[in-house]
């Protein structure tokens, strides 16, 4: 509903709505991953169409799109989350770095490590909190203790969790709240240093308190780290993306800056969705 | 008011009263088992009254000391057509089975009386019991106490109290020789024993590899001399203590009047039930139980303790789970984790499946055939080619029953464990996997503490399982009676390749391989109870593992 009014209004004031920096370009931007001609296959069913994209540096990147459109899917590739679908095949390129990342030979293990992500679900382990942070640097194989506390401080405190928890880092996990977990899973991620945060609809099972917190979080997160998020409510994306990709059937439709796609948007397609017209 | 039986039955409530007739059934079915080998097996031990009495023969009339162990009605049909006399109008007789002890001296141990033919029952307080090493109890009356075959109290002379008194130190003093006996023999001389047997492998082995040289061998003897030594030294206060140790001994007189000498170091235990307070019973009772779960069996298993029996069974059973575990997870991790989900998978759960069904002695059989003869074999011949042609692992042993039983129960756990698997939420997995973890830091971190629950479960079932089982041990290492333990003082410790004891078979063996079946009757029913009991204890503690990892694990709500 809002959305509808929003449009209706966009003349007048739509930028209230928005709270991405203006002026943004794309040729001035470093680009952190690129994808080229990107298909991707369940099966005998093709869930992308060659997909074209450039993700831009320290900024956070939005995916728009009705349920099925591939926007999940297209993020799943980033850090190859899909190889742990049988069914899933892929052909294209996603370069990180001038690095094909689905060359052969590719560690898999340490791209994940550098391209992080964060779940629509929180997926705490059952471990105790300390320990869902430091998880991450374990498997890397760091012993040393105190390298270990810092970072699990700095993550728990980027992640804007370390005054609720700092008491009781010892206990489970799991007798967090759903908002609280969340953040710990984004600190947990955080706290291995990628170079890359992919968050999958991170506050959709979420309630509002919770959801501005981790909105407030992507703010302050995208001077570290490359953000890239799914989300199914458009004014999330409206509120936290610099840049938005709105996808559909596999296609993705239209890629720009926030304030363009929701202010002016090229394709028809794209403003129809955007006006509430389906989806 | 009326109901329709139509609407009785559209509201359930036949059905609920059928769940609760079930639920019924089985809790009394349960209760009854329990109770019924309870109080069969419990009971023995009470300290039961001697009575005295005069039998009315056809012809003569004898007398009989004993305890009343069981009764039984007959019809008089049947007691007139074995020659009994009985008034025409009796229907039935009440027939009385009286343990009478003596069998060294009557041959039998229990007869049969009617009780109508008792007379004169009473129950003097002189009578006394004696529990005995060999020949079973004996009843009768103390006469006389002797001292290296001199009287040093007699009937006529002492006060009967005084003499009891003076018999009961003497007892004491022999079982406390005993206890010195058995320490050095089961002690010091059996580490001699392992000593020379050790000895005796490393000289074989010398020679085998032709590695003897005159120098070793001299070593060797030199130890050997000095084993010797000790050995001789432990063998004269060995005599001294068996001399000592048979010193005294008793006259006692029997039911029929014959008076017996009976030498102290046979006796384990001397009591007058007749003369007991309450107090004094109930003492009597908690040692008798003591007695039984913390000591060795005697004649045959149908006297003393089962306490050999009770560890062989709880050792086996553990080592069983320590081996069940790690193969019964691993093949679960590949065929849910690794193994492509297919036909060939399919195949594999339905023969795991069925393999849960195969009787047990099957496994038994396989055991001894594979496990024994075939690996035990060749890892004698391998390893232990000094001992040879004696085989050490080529036997039943404490190993190869163990892992008969993990092979047996092995199906449970990767079945349980599977199951615990495939509830692993995918997005726990995902989140370690996106943190740059590998799959089998994933399995090991994350998925498989998450599912250590499941696998207690799978361990319980095992367990349970494992603990019951009789049949396939008799085929892989259960003994009847086993020298020693299989987990003592004596390098290294734990002996796999020993043969055990165990209370499923003891149960077998004392019920139906026991020469006195009268006499062990009350203990089959004693252990099956402590069998019982033991598994129970098993399982608790394996659920109250489980509980405590469930706790720590708990899945995520979801």
């Amino acid at each position: 509903m809002r959305v509808n009014m929003m449009h209706a209004e966009h003349k007048t004031n739509f930028s209230l709505a928005i709270n991405a920096p203006q002026g943004l370009r794309m040729e001035q931007e470093r680009i952190a991953v690129e994808v080229n001609g990107l298909n991707l296959y369940y099966g005998g069913k093709r869930a992308l169409n060659s997909v074209n994209m450039q993700i831009p540096r320290n900024r956070v990147t939005a995916f728009i799109g009705p349920s099925g459109c591939g926007k999940s899917t297209l993020l799943r590739c980033f850090n190859r989350m899909n190889d742990l679908v049988d069914s899933c095949s892929i052909d294209g390129q996603i370069t990180l770095d001038k690095e094909n990342i689905y060359a052969k030979g590719v560690d898999v293990a340490e791209l994940r490590r550098r391209v992080g992500m964060v779940f629509q679900k929180p997926n705490p382990f059952p471990k105790s909190i300390f320990e869902n942070v430091a998880y991450g640097l374990r498997i890397q194989g760091i012993k040393k203790k105190r390298l270990i506390c810092e970072t699990v401080e700095w993550a728990l405190k980027s992640a804007a969790l370390w005054d609720e928890v700092k008491d009781r880092l010892h206990e489970s996990a799991l007798g967090m709240s759903g908002g609280q977990q969340q953040r710990l899973v984004i600190a947990r991620t955080i706290a291995v240093k990628p170079e890359i945060l992919l968050l999958d609809e991170p506050a959709s099972s979420l309630d509002p308190i919770s959801t501005l917190k981790i909105e407030e979080l992507i703010h302050e997160l995208k001077k570290d780290f490359t953000i890239v998020i799914v989300t199914h409510n458009m004014q999330q994306a409206a509120r936290v993306s610099d840049y938005t990709a709105f996808m559909y059937m596999g296609d993705l439709i239209e890629f720009g800056t926030t304030d363009q796609l929701f202010t002016n948007p090229v394709q028809k397609q794209t403003e129809d969705y955007i006006t509430g017209r389906y989806g | 008011m009326r109901i329709g039986i139509k609407q009785w039955f559209a509201s359930g409530l036949p059905w609920i009263w059928l769940n609760g007739a079930a639920v019924s059934i089985n809790v009394i079915m349960v209760v009854g088992v329990l109770a019924l080998i309870a109080v069969r097996g419990l009971g023995h031990f009470w300290p039961a009254p001697i009575l005295q009495a005069h039998v009315q023969g056809q012809q003569q009339i004898t007398s009989l000391i004993g305890s009343i162990v069981d009764d039984e009605l007959v019809s008089a049909e049947q007691l007139r057509g074995s020659g009994v006399v009985l008034p025409a109008s009796q229907e039935s007789a009440k027939r009385l089975l009286i343990k009478t002890g003596n069998r060294d001296v009557t041959r039998a141990d229990f007869v049969w009386v009617l009780e109508q033919s008792l007379r004169q029952i009473t129950y003097p307080q002189e009578l006394m019991a004696l529990e005995r090493r060999e020949w079973g109890n004996f009843y009768g009356r103390l006469v006389a106490i002797k001292q290296a075959g001199t009287v040093v109290a007699d009937q006529g002379k002492q006060a009967d109290q005084e003499m009891w008194q003076l018999m009961q130190e003497r007892v004491q003093r022999s079982l406390n020789i005993y206890d010195d006996i058995q320490a050095i023999e089961k002690g010091a001389i059996g580490e001699i024993n392992h000593g020379m047997e050790r000895l005796r492998l490393k000289h074989r082995s010398l020679e085998l590899e032709n590695q003897l040289t005159p120098l070793l061998q001299a070593e060797l003897e030199a130890e050997r001399r000095q084993l010797d030594r000790r050995y001789t030294g432990l063998q004269q206060r060995l005599i001294d203590l068996y001399a000592a140790f048979e010193r005294d001994s008793m006259i006692a007189e029997t039911m029929s009047g014959t008076q017996i000498e009976i030498n102290l170091s046979k006796v384990v235990r001397a009591y007058r039930p007749n003369a007991m307070t309450s107090m004094a019973k109930v003492n009597f009772y908690m040692s008798k139980i003591w007695e039984f779960v913390s000591t060795e069996p005697r004649e045959a298993n149908t006297e003393g303790g089962v306490f050999p029996a009770i560890f062989g069974t709880v050792l086996m059973v553990l080592l069983m789970s320590v081996m069940v575990t790690p193969i019964g997870v691993v093949a679960a991790v590949y065929l849910r984790e690794y193994a492509k989900q297919g036909l060939v998978t399919r195949i594999i759960r339905i023969a795991v499946n069925n393999l849960a069904g195969v009787p047990s002695i099957v496994y038994g059989v396989f055991g001894l055939g594979f496990f024994i003869y075939f690996l035990g074999g060749n890892i004698d011949e391998l390893f232990f080619a000094a001992a040879a042609p004696a085989p050490t692992f080529g036997t039943p042993g404490l190993l190869w029953a163990s892992l008969t039983l993990a092979l047996l129960t092995v199906p449970v756990v990767i079945v349980a464990t599977e199951e615990g698997l495939s509830r692993i939420p995918r997005a726990v997995r995902e989140g370690s996997l996106a943190l740059g973890a590998t799959k089998s830091e994933t399995l090991w971190r994350v998925v498989l503490p998450m599912a250590s629950p499941a696998i207690m479960t799978g361990v319980i079932l095992a367990v349970a399982r494992a603990a019951g089982e009789v049949a396939p041990l008799m085929l892989v290492g259960v003994v009847k009676l086993a020298p020693s333990l299989p987990l003592d003082g004596n390098y290294p410790y734990l002996h796999l390749d020993q043969k055990f004891m165990h209370l499923g078979f003891h149960i077998y063996d004392v019920g139906f391989q026991s020469p006195n079946v009268e006499a062990a009757r009350p203990l089959v029913y004693a252990t099956a109870f402590l069998l019982v009991l033991v598994i129970a204890l098993l399982n608790l503690s394996a659920v109250a593992i489980r509980n405590r990892l469930r706790e720590k694990y708990k899945a995520l709500e979801s």
